[in-house]
């Protein structure tokens, strides 16, 4: 077997698995452990039932989609109400009712946020809890 | 017209497999552990056989095509780039041609206008084309490396609903659907359209959908698919519990895609490198190149002939040029 121009084609190969094989070699020793998330704040201890706007695993899913409808709701519309599937209300607040529980943004959003590469705009807007105090 | 429609129900029926696997629990453990590495290895050593089959491929000459004066004498103005004569010309053609889509450019369109051909340019292709080839990769390079700061946050600039509308999702569909279209509308190109052609671009374009639909429309498990990613990227793949109907058929396509990949026309991406007409620089003038499969000749030059025969020739009064 003859190569033509086989140093310029062995270079071009060299280049193409390094790229094509990027994300095994990228990051390799950094491990990486799952989320771990502390729902342990004062808030929801002081929780009779501990249960968010919705189910635990409905939020796990869906909270985006209900954080969008919130702020459409209530920026747009004025909504500023929101009735839960098992008829309680809650007020249509991300600083107000989610982070009123949820004040380790740190030790909640982030982990999965940041693990998972997902940026999420609220805090483009709104004020990050902890910063204040 | 055949061609369509069989690329369409191939497509389809890949769509079910794909829903069928999702609900078998045996069939995701294999789409999520065996068949990744499957297809990596085979896009891998399919396209180093590809590149290597070319590489055997003598290329004696010199093809000139070019649409500018060759360099020759100082006091006749050359054009480097589309001439070039010097390996620097050459990597700025292929710059051109590459990032460009220079080729491209020049095509020309002919229409008969009053019983008289005319012709015109034709930019259509190249800018989908090149819409296209850039918004795909600035899409793979969000994806597979998310540490080049910005390239995300100025992808969705506009902020366009929740999550944010990334403008090269935009133009890949774009570009895709003009793709895909001008084999559907155009009689011509209807005509020279073949199943592979077809098939290449809707795998993209079910890729591409899906994709989208797992980001607007019906959330993928992030975690999930995070947990996926970097147990392949870690060799310790992960078997989920359950797979996404929609992110079963998205991993059905690209598996599917990276493992035809080296096999179809999309080896263009490695073939671009080595096409002759674009990386040959124009110095047949300069250099001489020898034909490598040129058989040993043996010649018999007029002076080993005249050694030969000198007496003789003299004898019978022939012409000599040595005494």
């Amino acid at each position: 077997m003859k190569l033509y121009n086989g140093g310029k084609i062995i270079a071009g190969i060299v280049v193409f698995l390094i790229v094509a094989t990027f994300p095994f070699w990228y990051g390799r020793g950094k491990a990486v452990s799952p989320p771990d998330l502390k729902l342990d704040t004062p808030a929801i201890q002081r929780l009779k039932e501990k249960r968010c706007v919705e189910t635990a695993p409905f939020m796990r899913s869906n909270h985006m989609k209900l954080l969008g409808a919130w702020r459409e709701g209530a920026v747009r519309e004025g909504i500023r109400s929101y009735t839960a599937a098992d008829g309680q209300v809650f007020q249509v607040s991300l600083t107000g009712t989610c982070l009123e529980c949820h004040s380790n943004k740190k030790q909640f959003c982030d982990r999965c946020h940041d693990y998972s590469g997902a940026k999420p705009a609220c805090w483009s807007c709104h004020i990050i809890p902890e910063e204040v105090r | 017209m055949m061609n369509l429609i069989a690329s369409l129900i191939t497509v389809l029926i890949m769509i079910l497999l794909a829903l069928g696997i999702a609900f078998s629990a045996t069939l995701s453990s294999l789409l999520t552990v065996v068949i990744p590495y499957a297809a990596l290895a085979v896009f891998l050593a399919g396209f180093l056989y590809r590149v290597l089959l070319w590489a055997k491929s003598p290329v004696p000459f010199r093809i000139t095509t070019t649409c500018g004066q060759q360099t020759s004498l100082p006091w006749i103005r050359s054009n480097p780039l589309d001439s070039p004569s010097n390996v620097w010309g050459v990597i700025g053609r292929m710059a051109l041609e590459i990032l460009l889509f220079r080729s491209l450019f020049r095509n020309t369109d002919v229409a008969i206008v009053g019983q008289r051909p005319v012709y015109g340019s034709a930019k259509w292709l190249w800018f989908f084309g090149l819409l296209f080839h850039w918004s795909l990769l600035i899409v793979v390079l969000r994806q597979i490396a998310p540490w080049i700061n910005g390239l995300s946050a100025a992808d969705g600039f506009f902020e366009i609903g929740i999550p944010t509308f990334y403008l090269s999702d935009a133009a890949l569909l774009t570009g895709l659907s003009f793709l895909f279209l001008r084999r559907v509308v155009v009689p011509q190109l209807k005509y020279i359209s073949l199943f592979a052609d077809y098939v290449a671009l809707l795998l993209i374009l079910g890729i591409v959908s899906t994709g989208l639909l797992m980001r607007h429309f019906s959330p993928a498990d992030l975690l999930q698919v995070k947990n996926l990613a970097l147990g392949w990227a870690t060799f310790s793949p992960v078997v989920p519990a359950r797979i996404g109907l929609v992110l079963s058929v998205h991993l059905c396509f690209v598996f599917t895609l990276l493992a035809w990949f080296p096999f179809s026309k999309l080896m263009h991406m490695g073939g671009v490198f080595l096409s002759p007409t674009r990386n040959l620089a124009n110095d047949n003038r300069m250099k001489r190149h020898l034909n490598p499969w040129n058989a040993p000749v043996k010649v018999h030059t007029y002076e080993e002939y005249e050694d030969e025969f000198r007496d003789k020739m003299k004898l019978a009064g022939l012409p000599v040029e040595k005494e």
